[in-house]
């Protein structure tokens, strides 16, 4: 589903990518966890198209396309969907609104019909559901005075409306207490199906005991230094990255 | 970048909606202004001699005065004498209803999307058509007469209720005012009157629809809406005219009289044409809006929504003169391409505990200028006042200005005042975060600029809500710089 | 000279008086300045700038033309009663526009070049002194009038803690004075400086005052400058102080102010380069007939700068306040974070407060923001202090002294910081 072939990629004139190759199927969770700086949102960044950064050497397919060349927005529709680590505000816009916009683009996008307000509501209502997240809160202006968990959780309905192919979640464990981190991680486990796959970016091993990962892989400057089964996390976790980082610089 | 400015390229060559022109039989007065034209357009209208000596002063006055050149807009100075001040649209006689009406004139209206013909309105909102200088057609009459309440055009009711003409013209915005206003109360020729009688609640939204057709005419209208206790009414003004190529002059009055716990809204849809996008033609808005809160608990609540107009002065403004009084001022002011705008309100508190509230949205794209003027004035026996200004701007490019004036002059010391103005663009952000979202960048502007908007665009009604949106997201499409 | 004339404005029948033949130095600048003005006058009072501080209006009433544009005469011994001998250690005094030796003494690092200006011009004809040129007519007044003046010029690399107080004392127990002087500051490149400054009047004769303060900051250069004006006598005082800052520099200014009759600060402040960091506060703490005039103008010609302004006024008797903040962002100055906020409470019901917070903004990648409030003591907060058995005047005083504490805390130079608290405190415990 998902080719990263030998991508490096900077930011102005700071290389932070260095050549990364990851494979991912249908189905498999993947999880890439590094010390801060190592590169892992900026991968995240890279597979949604932020403009910021800039890809200088390697492919990306998706589905087949080169996901390269495709606008963020493309990148969307064809079923890419970032969990932001910091979700934006949108004041005066609310998540309704704003959902019920996106959905229909995409659909236009997939040449579907594009959903009526009642049909729209009745998938919304749904959707609530599965990630237990207040309805009030769906139609404040987008993120603006939401919590944290508010934040992440409303990140993940949105995935849940959007049905992606690939979702890939930023650090989205980040500043949650352990209540909001199950209902993220159950919300992300009950969207998960065969026919999709999950990316999850990480800097911790918890979020990992609610979402078992297939595949770990550990990012340290821009490449993937080590790769294995959900034990290489807990062997992370109790060895801690100085762990991955003493044994790069002997080798 | 290439693609924002490609998209911006796109936008700026999107031409005016409404800029096409009809061949109408007209009525003209010769160029230029005297006290002859002032007679003449008096003489037209069959009006009786106090109006005509009433003008006369205020033509008098005007020649005495100079230009203001205070405001933050920058014009090449006119030529009062090469501006015609009378353009009717030849009628037969007097349209008795809308069926004697001349069908061209009726087309007008029908291509701008106002159906004249009642059965055709969906919604309940009566209309009175200003085309040009005239009115020329009032619906709804018959029905609103029911209730006492008087909807006619403004030459009408100099016609048929003279005494309250009398009584209130001019008692809110002086003949001698300013520049502009001694220029329309010399020259008006038409506009709207509105009387709601002591205790009645206008059931439906009264509306006047402005357009200028005529080449090199100016359009002085004025409108006088007049609420008895306990009324309450809300009125609405929408606004555009034909592509030209020369600066046409819009200097029009509005004048609101809320007595005793009557509550008078108005909401503009400005749209008048803003030239093309080398800044060559558009409309010259120069107008006094003002309302008076003269009785106690009484409320006037301004909302505009100004898209259009190569310059725009103007700051509809409330006198709470009533304890209790409140006014409002919402206001969403874009521009675009070489527009200019220096808009605002101004807040006079004179009665205790009166309250004022005022919240600005500007937005600022391509290569214009657009500034919030706006005074809160309490005065020193107007105990207990309170006033919130928020007032914001977005500035869409880097070839575009944004500028707050606000004057706070507080006379008394129980006062609140607070005034609160932030200046941002667009986020890159946001943008990012809906186009991860799949909706693409024009689609995402609108949404962030409604948004951004919303505080003001909610107060409007219903059916101009959805006009508003649909108008802000085409003026704003991939302006994003 | 035609009374008839005067009542009116003075301004013509000044600008005819001005006699700058007596001046021996400057007199291209001067002649300049007085050509800039004469096309200018005096405002009146429909002038925008000028419309709350009617300082052509009190002129007209206290002096003549002849008065006005007359050097000031010599000043009784016992002026010297004025000094603070908080400051005494490293001081300049001018006493009547005049530069006064004896009563200077400096001891700030000897690198560093402190002297009168008209001497610093006499040695140095193409002193760069002036450059900034004011469009302000009584910054005009003062370049064509100017009596003398300093001149400081911190070299490069120099820092220097200890603060240069700058105290401008007038004699006005016999006489009317017309005192006008000017400071001209370059701080170089990587250093660092200091200045605090005050007026001080002798007796209740009017007093017209104007001073022109030129300040360069080099880059990376930091600049601290404190204006305190507490000044007893019938003092109208105006003020044309222009910073010019280039890349990396910092300027902190306070402006206290306490007391006068007529008091107009123009604080202008040019970011001319990247990286700048500006701060200015002010407090105006006026009671009687005071009125306080701040307009302050921060001109962000460049990107990335950081500009913050608060200014707090609290108002009792029949006091006036006024402050007029400029923001300009320029079309290139993207990344500019400019704030500002201005707060006052309204104490006797005599009291007017004028503002008008400006924002001029050209560029689109900036985030600028003001605020201004006005009202009276949080009744609430009163209550909740008179509640723990604090008596109402203590918790009024309490609550005053919080409100200017935002100002007061930012002082960074502690004796300054003490000498104003316990004014401030001492004041407003006074009172209430």
């Amino acid at each position: 589903m998902l080719k990263i072939k030998n991508i490096h990629a900077r930011v102005e004139d700071k290389t932070i990518l260095n050549g990364i190759n990851l494979d991912v199927k249908p189905g498999e969770v993947h999880a890439i966890m590094g010390p801060n700086g190592s590169g892992k949102s900026t991968l995240a960044s890279v597979l949604a198209g932020r403009e910021d950064f800039e890809v200088t050497e390697g492919s990306i397919e998706f589905l087949g396309k080169d996901l390269l060349k495709m606008s963020p927005e493309d990148r969307a529709r064809e079923g890419v969907f970032l969990a932001f680590q910091y979700p934006v505000e949108i004041p005066g816009v609310s998540t309704v609104n704003f959902m019920k916009t996106a959905l229909n683009k995409i659909r236009e996008y997939r040449g579907q019909d594009t959903l009526d307000a009642v049909s729209f509501l009745t998938l919304m209502k749904e959707k609530i559901k599965l990630v237990d997240i207040d309805q009030s809160l769906l139609s404040r202006s987008l993120n603006e005075s939401f919590s944290g968990g508010e934040k992440k959780r409303n990140e993940i309905f949105q995935m849940a409306m959007l049905e992606p192919k690939l979702a890939i979640l930023d650090e989205t464990d980040s500043g949650l207490d352990i209540d909001a981190l199950r209902i993220v991680a159950n919300g992300v486990n009950k969207l998960q199906t065969k026919d999709n796959a999950t990316i999850i970016v990480t800097h911790y091993q918890r979020l990992l005991d609610y979402i078992v990962p297939d595949y770990v892989h550990v990012l340290y400057n821009g490449k993937i230094v080590k790769s294995g089964t959900k034990e290489l996390a807990m062997e992370l976790e109790e060895k801690g990255y100085d762990w991955i980082k003493s044994e790069m610089e002997v080798a | 970048m290439s693609k924002d400015n490609q998209v911006l390229e796109e936008f700026t060559s999107r031409e005016y909606e409404h800029g096409w022109t009809v061949d109408l039989d007209s009525d003209t007065a010769p160029k230029g202004l005297s006290e002859d034209i002032v007679r003449f357009i008096s003489a037209k209208k069959e009006e009786p001699e106090w109006l005509l000596e009433w003008r006369l002063k205020a033509y008098r006055h005007w020649k005495t005065m100079k230009e203001p050149k205070w405001p933050n807009v920058k014009y090449p100075s006119i030529n009062y004498q090469d501006i015609i001040y009378y353009s009717a649209p030849k009628q037969k006689a007097q349209p008795k209803n809308l069926s004697e009406v001349d069908p061209e004139l009726i087309k007008t209206f029908e291509k701008l999307g106002i159906s004249l013909t009642e059965q055709k309105r969906l919604t309940g909102v009566a209309v009175d058509a200003v085309i040009d200088s005239i009115s020329v057609a009032t619906t709804f009459k018959d029905k609103l007469g029911e209730l006492g309440i008087i909807f006619c055009s403004f030459s009408e009711a100099v016609r048929e209720h003279p005494e309250l003409v009398k009584k209130y013209l001019g008692t809110v915005v002086p003949p001698n005012d300013n520049y502009f206003a001694a220029l329309n109360s010399a020259v008006f020729s038409d506009g709207s009157f509105c009387y709601i009688p002591k205790g009645v609640r206008c059931p439906m939204e009264l509306s006047t629809y402005f357009r200028i057709n005529a080449a090199n005419t100016g359009q002085f209208e004025r409108t006088l809406i007049i609420a008895e206790d306990d009324s309450y009414v809300s009125y609405l003004e929408g606004c555009t005219a034909p592509m030209r190529d020369e600066n046409q002059l819009h200097a029009a009055v509005v004048e609101l009289y809320a007595m005793k716990s009557a509550e008078i809204k108005y909401s503009t849809v400005q749209n008048w044409y803003p030239g093309d996008k080398d800044g060559k033609g558009g409309i010259y808005n120069f107008v006094t809006k003002r309302g008076i809160c003269a009785g106690d608990h009484s409320k006037i609540s301004w909302t505009q929504v100004e898209t259009g107009a190569a310059i725009t002065w103007k700051y509809p403004s409330c006198i709470l003169k009533g304890d209790y009084s409140n006014g409002e001022f919402y206001s969403v002011a874009v521009t675009n391409n070489f527009q200019q705008a220096d808009t605002g309100t101004k807040m006079i508190h004179i009665g205790k505990n009166t309250r004022s509230r005022i919240v600005s949205k500007g937005i600022s794209a391509g290569k214009s200028q657009n500034s919030y003027r706006g005074q809160v004035h309490i005065l020193k026996r107007a105990e207990n006042a309170r006033n919130f200004s928020q007032c914001d701007s977005l500035l869409m490019g880097d070839q575009c200005g944004a500028h707050t004036f606000p004057y706070i002059d507080v006379e008394n010391k129980s006062a609140h005042v607070e005034h609160e103005a932030t200046t941002s663009k667009i986020g890159e952000d946001q943008i990012f975060y809906c186009l991860q979202r799949g909706i693409d960048e024009e689609a995402a502007v609108a949404l962030i600029v409604n948004g951004y908007a919303k505080e003001v665009l909610k107060q409007l009604p219903m059916e101009f809500a959805v006009e508003a949106q649909k108008l802000l997201a085409l003026t704003l499409e991939g302006s994003v710089g | 000279m035609n009374t008839a004339t005067k009542k009116e404005n003075i301004s013509s029948s000044f600008i005819e008086s001005f006699d700058f033949a007596q001046f021996q130095f400057a007199v291209e600048q001067r002649t300049k300045a007085y050509e800039a003005f004469k096309a200018m006058g005096l405002p009146d009072a429909k002038s925008e700038e000028y419309k709350f501080a009617p300082v052509s209006k009190w002129l007209t009433k206290h002096f003549s033309a002849a008065e006005l544009s007359t050097q000031a005469i010599a000043a009784n011994e016992s002026v010297k009663d004025l000094l603070n001998p908080e400051f005494a250690e490293n001081r300049v005094v001018f006493v009547n526009g005049f530069y006064n030796k004896a009563l200077s003494s400096i001891t700030s690092d000897s690198k560093i070049t402190i002297q009168p200006l008209g001497e610093a011009i006499a040695s140095n004809p193409s002193l760069p002194f002036d450059q900034l040129n004011t469009t302000d007519p009584f910054g005009l007044v003062n370049s064509t009038l100017w009596s003398d003046g300093l001149y400081i010029n911190v070299p490069k690399n120099i820092t220097e803690k200890k603060p240069l107080f700058i105290h401008y004392l007038h004699d006005a127990s016999s006489n009317k004075v017309s005192a006008h002087t000017k400071l001209f500051v370059t701080v170089g490149e990587n250093a660092s400086f200091n200045i605090i400054e005050k007026t001080d009047t002798l007796g209740d004769q009017p007093v017209f005052n104007t001073i022109n303060e030129e300040i360069i900051v080099e880059e990376n250069a930091f600049f601290n400058y404190c204006k305190i004006q507490n000044d007893a006598g019938q003092l109208t005082h105006v003020a044309n102080t222009t910073i010019h800052q280039h890349k990396s520099s910092r300027t902190d200014t306070y402006t206290f102010t306490l007391n006068g009759k007529l008091i107009r600060n123009n604080l202008n402040i040019i970011i001319d380069g990247e990286g700048c960091d500006s701060h200015f506060y002010g407090l105006y703490l006026t009671n009687g007939d005071t009125l306080v005039d701040n307009h302050t103008t921060v001109d962000h010609k460049k990107p990335n700068s950081f500009s913050n302004q608060l200014y707090k006024g609290l108002m009792d008797g029949k006091s006036k306040g006024v402050f007029n903040g400029k923001i300009f962002v320029r079309p290139h100055a993207q990344k500019t974070n400019a704030f500002q906020s201005n707060r006052n409470l309204l104490l006797s019901e005599d009291t007017t407060v004028n503002t008008k917070p400006q924002l001029e903004i050209w560029a689109d990648d900036v985030k600028c923001s003001h605020g201004c409030t006005t009202g009276q003591l949080d009744k609430e907060a009163l209550f909740y202090l008179q509640s723990r058995g604090i008596p109402k005047a203590t918790a009024k005083a309490m609550l005053l002294y919080a409100f200017a504490g935002e100002v007061l805390d930012v002082i960074k130079d502690e004796q300054l910081k003490n000498y104003i608290d316990s004014i401030v405190s001492e004041r407003l415990h006074k009172v209430y």
